[in-house]
């Protein structure tokens, strides 16, 4: 302890001797990628030492990869030295309770709908926000501590459990993973961690919600959930970021690990500043999700719902290992205007009888590209793996795309595969025929749209789907002339 | 309660309709009869405003409104209802969700408050008794995999449940079987008041066994070529189009 002290006091000293202007507003690095901006960042969340060596082997590691190209996305080459890796609200992050949240944050958080006060009294959902690099409100802790459930940030994860953040850190998406994975590894700046003790059902749905706010942040959250044997959880995030002219960088890591018989259902809405209509700016979100069914008889369910982003890039995976485990992708991708997304799924069925279902649903308006990407994987052992996708795509205009790429390796003569596409159209006649009774152009298009997502969206918890379909009918708001 | 005026319109640039005259009063049932290719699905589908459609001529007031100057949903809010030929198929889109969704637009139209839960699961327990709906078809998505005869009989449905000022029904029994035809029928009957009116178009007569219009018209090159009762129905029954667009053909050469 009193090395890791002496460890931090010299790193935050250097702080002083590399002349950080801490400004109004946020407490942040100067923009650029080294060795001492990585010691700088785990310095300033009073990491052990333990944590700031893998960070920097990550980022070891990162200075050999390279950028991958193979996704169906085109962007001007990100520029890694011209991002800030830090920033931070000014006021030390370290509240007991609301009240003691700067009332500037309080309103932001507002304006995004997402009233803490009033969460914490009707809706029985714990909210652990990330306000760009640091959480600065968890809520309902101490129910969950009765429990024995632990949610908190992945900064107090790793200095107040660091046996659990060793084991599992890096298990699922090990810092050599891949290109954004390894960044993500260096850098990560905050983030949640939720474990779930054995028996345990959670009795709330956990939430937390992210938003890039200081200009020229990379956001690179790290969330780590662990459900023991016989638990259950149920997490839902949210992400918005202001609007900017430049392109922002987010590239998050989530981590899941189900035990045996334990269950995780994931649920995402993601609304990141999209870019204009020309397609300036935007947020470009390449983000590595992936869970392990470690257990028997575990399952992991995602589900999600991408509207934002200038760019996305992102396959939520289940590693299906423990027999009879079960792995589910539920997925609404919209794009509109310039925006592309490259978004799917990779189900790899390792233990005997494991099922996997894929429901994807694509929608493209405007100039966009949406692709579809996904891997169904089946191992030699994996005998009896059963595998359902089904990937729908809808248009509407003439100048947006829409793509579909599924890869299946089948080596298990016992394992039953399922693949069904469709493509089609917002019709005139669909539209007319609802205009005939009394419901505008409008109106008939977010019933159309909601409708062909409906599989989806009734896999979200309720608030969720409604939010849901809100920001569909935003995002697609006057897609149709 | 309609009146239409010298109405013209063309489809892809071909005329259909040619000088087209009509006057509907509420508590009147018009059935407008002709061969194929008379342009009854026409004069239907510009009445409700389908975009696929070109008025070049004419004009159509609807309770003194200018209707055609009005938009598709504006017509439907006013109370112009199209029982489609085709119904459109809405997947995921649940047929009660889209009932409650027109019903409010065309309450908001008006100033009214929206229908309560309570009160829409009312209507349509009535309404789906009186066309033998299950559950199950309600509930279904719209039209979606629905047969033939249940996409007519859900565009009835449809009907009593928006109860509109005037109902056009295209081609209504196209399709149906006599037991279907009848189930529509009574639908129908059941819609109509002294408040409100209906256009039947149809190819055949024996739909007017059951729904008894008050006029019959033949509508022949887009103009109506000939007027009556329902005996006039009956007549054209027995003696085929022929024997009125024959008529026409020698007029028209003169």
């Amino acid at each position: 302890m009193s090395e890791d002290m002496k460890v931090v006091e010299d790193l935050t000293q250097s702080e002083y001797k590399w002349g950080f202007v801490t400004d109004i507003d946020a407490d942040e690095a100067p923009k650029g990628l080294n060795e001492d901006i990585i010691r700088f960042i785990s310095a300033k969340k009073n990491e052990p030492e333990w944590m700031t060596e893998w960070r920097l082997k990550a980022y070891r590691h990162w200075l050999k990869m390279v950028e991958p190209s193979w996704h169906n996305v085109k962007y001007p080459k990100v520029n890694f030295q011209d991002i800030k890796y830090y920033s931070a609200p000014k006021r030390k992050p370290q509240l007991e309770s609301l009240d003691e949240v700067d009332p500037e944050l309080l309103k932001t958080f507002e304006k995004l709908g997402i009233p803490l006060e009033e969460q914490k009294r009707l809706a029985g959902v714990a909210v652990d926000a990330v306000f760009d690099s640091v959480s600065v409100a968890t809520t309902f802790k101490e129910t969950l501590a009765e429990k024995g459930i632990i949610f908190c940030s992945i900064s107090e994860a790793i200095r107040n459990h660091p046996d659990l953040v060793k084991k599992y850190l890096g298990s699922v998406v090990p810092y050599t993973d891949n290109f954004y994975a390894a960044l993500n590894s260096a850098v990560f700046s905050d983030g949640s961690f939720v474990y779930i003790p054995n028996g345990v059902r959670c009795p709330m749905e956990l939430s937390t919600y992210f938003r890039i706010n200081a200009m020229d942040t990379g956001q690179f959250e790290r969330t780590l959930i662990i459900a023991e044997d016989n638990s259950y959880v149920s997490y839902l995030e949210g992400c918005t970021a202001p609007m900017r002219d430049e392109n922002q960088l987010h590239a998050a890591v989530v981590e899941l690990v189900a035990l045996d018989n334990a269950e995780i259902k994931y649920s995402t809405v993601q609304n990141w500043y999209p870019g204009d209509k020309n397609g300036k700016g935007g947020i470009y979100n390449f983000v590595t999700k992936r869970g392990a069914c470690r257990g028997k008889s575990s399952k992991i369910s995602w589900t999600q719902v991408e509207t934002g982003s200038a760019i996305t890039w992102k396959y939520p995976s289940c590693i299906l290992q423990g027999d009879n485990s079960v792995g589910e992708f539920y997925s609404v991708a919209v794009t509109n205007n310039f925006q592309q997304a490259d978004t799917g799924t990779k189900m790899v069925h390792i233990g005997k009888n494991t099922r996997s279902t894929i429901v994807s649903k694509g929608i493209s308006a405007g100039r966009s590209n949406n692709s579809y990407r996904g891997l169904v994987k089946v191992l030699k052992g994996a005998d009896g793996a059963r595998n359902f996708s089904q990937c729908d795509s809808m248009l509407m205009g003439d100048k947006c795309g829409a793509h579909t790429f599924p890869y299946i390796e089948v080596d298990n003569d016992s394992a039953m595969v399922e693949h069904e596409a469709t493509t089609s159209k917002v019709g005139e006649d669909q539209i007319f025929y609802l205009n005939q009774r009394g419901i505008s152009t409008e109106d008939a298009v977010n019933l159309i749209v909601n409708g062909f997502c409906k599989e989806v969206f009734n896999e979200l918890p309720m608030e969720f789907a409604v939010e849901a379909q809100k920001l569909l009918a935003i995002s697609l708001e006057g897609s149709v002339g | 309660m309609i009146k239409i005026k010298d109405l013209k319109a063309e489809i892809e640039g071909k005329q259909i309709l040619n000088g087209l005259n009509l006057e509907v009063n509420p508590g009147e049932v018009h059935a407008i009869m002709g061969p194929n290719g008379s342009g009854k699905s026409t004069l239907a589908n510009v009445l409700a405003g389908n975009e696929g459609y070109e008025v070049t001529g004419g004009n159509v007031t609807f309770f003194g409104k200018d209707l055609l100057e009005m938009a598709p949903e504006d017509r439907a809010r006013e109370g112009l209802f199209l029982a489609f030929q085709y119904p459109i198929e809405i997947p995921g889109v649940s047929n009660s969700t889209f009932l409650k969704t027109a019903i409010n637009e065309i309450r908001k139209y008006k100033g009214e408050p929206e229908i309560t839960a309570k009160e829409f699961l009312q209507l349509m327990r009535e309404k789906s008794e009186i066309l033998g709906m299950t559950d199950s078809l309600i509930n279904r998505s719209v039209n979606t995999g629905f047969s033939g005869g249940e996409k007519k009989r859900n565009e009835i449905f449809q009907l009593l449940m928006m109860n509109p000022k005037l109902a056009l029904l295209d081609e209504t029994d196209s399709g149906l079987d006599i037991d279907a035809l009848k189930i529509v029928s009574k639908g129908v009957n059941e819609f109509r008041s002294n408040d409100n009116a209906v256009i039947v178009v149809t190819h055949y007569q024996r739909l007017l066994n059951y729904i008894v219009p008050d006029f019959v018209h033949v509508l022949y090159k887009g103009r109506i070529i000939k007027s009556g009762t329902k005996e006039l129905a009956l007549e054209l029954e027995e003696k085929g189009y022929d024997w009125v667009t024959n008529g026409e053909l020698q007029e028209t050469a003169v």
